[in-house]
């Protein structure tokens, strides 16, 4: 049976494919259900006319686009002129998100280098620890944060009595309040990819490079850092991507002057006074911005890496 | 100043971690321009103490003096020592020439004096061609290459290898050793090695420190190592032996005539502290004894020959003497014509060269 053999290893084969195909099939339907047909939904509601109390009238018309970044005067008759009310809150929401991911970065990477070099027993617990406060809901940790905040809240009123301030700071409904309640949301999304790259981190690198002359923080800069750069990028996403959206954090902590973008499309989707097809023009661009930024960025990095190469 | 000649000076130096002594008492003075050896099983403390050496662990008591600077207490990025890593720790983001440019450049010569350092130091191992590529481009053996060149490029006083060659494959391994031997002889640079493989340490030495439980039993020359062991660890764990348990009758002019069991009486020489009536050990090494048909002389042990087992360059024949232990006898294949193989059966006399026998403290 010298023929036999390879034949019954291509059927075992043929086997594996079969089942692939199936066993990704729940994967495939999941993806394509929750994630590529409510964005094309999303796409072809931006091009609909809106219907006053809600909802869209099926007809094509790219008045959403045309609302979002011009302006026609208060009867929309007078020759357009960029409208900046909607790129300025843009602009804001991504300066709040890029702030808060910076301050996770600040906080993250030192947490997730801490937990990754204690002893290997006891790195769950400190993971387990950090997820804690997370277990509560978001809406009531970002309504506990203004509690804290406020003028006459605890955090100034600790301040008072230390003597460090005379009268309250306030906090509240200020861009800070915003990057603090974002920062706080997301920062287990900075620590844990950072923690895994950490924890794969080989020392003897580290050693190697004092070794070799290198001072504690160059061998941070061009040993550490270099290694652990995809966990601190995951990390980067993976906050700056859900802040740029979020809608509660500046909705109960920055008030009507730091309106951001998720706010914006919420107010779209609300009650009778919302306008659905420029609620989805505003989340197709913003989605399209978001897209571009990470091919650009993925572009850079392959090209980096062929350079090295 | 004498001791300034010393490349290293290790003094009194101890080791613990928490209640756990790993390296007790060990003082130890390194030649400059030597090729010295920390031999011994894992465990024994050869790396701790070549850790200690490179600033990674702290030294608990005692003090590590480097040409007369004393050392202990800086920070690894400012001793002048440079460390070839059990698993070559290359940095897997840089290629290969800026690996080995990194120590020179830290050491604050420009980046392009640095890689034209660099350049000189791959053409002397050999790698030249593979200057662009990254680490995990390479094989275990040029890697080991790359480690060893980029530990050299800041020219160290002192260069440390921690068991650099146990992931290579012998053939690979034998040709590294060669290659490491003539490098030192080439750049005068004292090394120390770390192994805990006896054959590599008596090859490439020109000291070796045999280590044990933290503490240092023999310091020596390979010879000196291999011929007069001191004591029985160092006995059994250089090379083969016999390892016999004998009784002390009597000692004259030096030597000293000890007996086996079964009677057998044996001629070695004599050590201090060990006195008639005690019972020790005496190492035997296998290629110091001869077997003949025919009693040589008074001291011959008479036995049988129970086994021989080929093992290419050398025939090893197992001897059981009358009533007495077992001996390991080594011949080597070429003389096989002249000294003869015995079969398996006969009767034979174990002879053994004056002074071959060698009593050991425990």
């Amino acid at each position: 049976m010298a023929a036999g053999a390879p034949g019954g290893g291509s059927t075992v084969a043929n086997t594996y494919e079969k089942a692939r195909t199936w066993l990704l099939l729940p994967s495939w339907l999941v993806l394509l259900g929750l994630s590529l047909i409510p964005v094309i939904m999303m796409l072809v509601y931006s091009f609909l006319t809106k219907e006053f109390r809600g909802g869209v009238i099926w007809e094509f018309s790219l008045a959403a686009y045309d609302q979002f970044f011009f302006d026609r005067g208060l009867f929309g008759d007078e020759p357009p002129s960029i409208e900046w009310t909607y790129i300025t809150i843009f602009w804001r929401s991504f300066w709040q998100a890029g702030t808060a991911t910076l301050l996770s970065l600040a906080i993250g990477f030192p947490t997730a280098y801490f937990i990754a070099t204690r002893p290997a027993g006891s790195r769950a617990i400190w993971v387990f620890l950090i997820t804690i406060p997370y277990w509560v809901n978001l809406l009531i940790r970002t309504v506990s944060m203004k509690f804290l905040l406020r003028d006459q809240g605890p955090l100034n009123q600790v301040l008072m009595s230390l003597g460090l301030i005379d009268s309250p700071l306030h906090m509240v409904n200020t861009n800070f309040a915003v990057q603090l309640g974002l920062f706080y949301s997301y920062l287990p999304f900075m620590v844990l990819p950072i923690y895994a790259a950490v924890e794969r981190y080989d020392f003897s690198l580290s050693e190697a490079a004092a070794d070799l002359y290198a001072s504690r923080w160059v061998t941070l800069r061009r040993v550490l850092l270099p290694a652990v750069k995809p966990g601190i990028i995951a990390g980067c996403i993976l906050v700056f991507v859900p802040s740029l959206g979020s809608f509660l954090a500046p909705d109960l902590l920055g008030g009507a002057k730091n309106y951001m973008i998720g706010s914006l499309i919420e107010e779209q989707f609300k009650g009778n006074a919302g306008n659905w097809p420029f609620g989805a023009a505003a989340s197709m661009i913003l989605l399209t911005i978001v897209l571009i930024i990470l091919l650009l960025f993925a572009r850079q990095q392959t090209r980096h890496e062929r350079k090295e190469a | 100043m004498a001791r300034q000649d010393n490349a290293i000076d290790v003094r009194n130096a101890v080791k613990r971690y928490g209640s756990f002594t790993a390296l007790k008492e060990v003082s130890l003075s390194i030649k400059d321009n030597e090729f010295f050896t920390l031999l011994g099983p894992s465990g024994c403390g050869k790396t701790t103490l070549l850790r200690m050496i490179a600033g990674f662990e702290d030294v608990s008591h005692g003090s590590i003096h480097l040409y007369g600077q004393e050392i202990e207490n800086l920070p690894p990025n400012q001793r002048p020592v440079n460390t070839v890593f059990q698993s070559y720790a290359l940095f897997p983001h840089l290629n290969v020439l800026d690996n080995v440019a990194f120590g020179v450049e830290m050491k604050g010569a420009s980046q392009s004096e640095a890689r034209s350092k660099a350049r000189q130091m791959l053409e002397l191992v050999q790698l030249s061609d593979f200057s662009a590529r990254k680490p995990s481009q390479l094989s275990g053996g040029q890697q080991q290459r790359v480690a060893l060149a980029r530990a050299l490029a800041p020219q160290p006083k002192v260069l440390l290898l921690d068991e650099p060659l146990s992931a290579l494959d012998l053939k690979l391994r034998k040709a590294m050793q060669l290659e490491l031997k003539h490098l030192q002889r080439e750049t005068g640079i004292t090394f120390i090695f770390v192994t805990h493989d006896q054959e590599e340490a008596l090859t490439m030495s020109d000291r070796i420190a045999v280590m044990s439980a933290g503490e240092l039993q023999q310091l020596g020359t390979p010879r000196e190592i291999y011929e007069s062991p001191r004591n029985v660890f160092v006995a059994d764990f250089i090379g083969e032996t016999n390892l016999l348990t004998v009784v002390v009758k009597e000692i004259r002019d030096g030597n000293a005539i000890c007996q086996l069991d079964g009677g057998h009486e044996l001629h070695c020489n004599e050590v201090a502290g060990i006195g008639v009536g005690s019972s020790v050990h005496l190492s035997l090494r296998p290629e110091r004894v001869f077997i003949s048909d025919k009693p040589r002389e008074s001291k011959s042990l008479q036995g049988k020959v129970s086994e021989n087992i080929f093992i290419g360059t050398d025939i090893t024949t197992i001897v059981n003497l009358t009533d007495g232990p077992t001996f390991t006898v080594r011949t080597s294949n070429s003389d096989r014509g002249s000294k003869g193989i015995f079969e398996p059966g006969s009767d034979v006399y174990v002879n053994m060269e004056p002074g071959a026998a060698r009593l050991l403290i425990d």
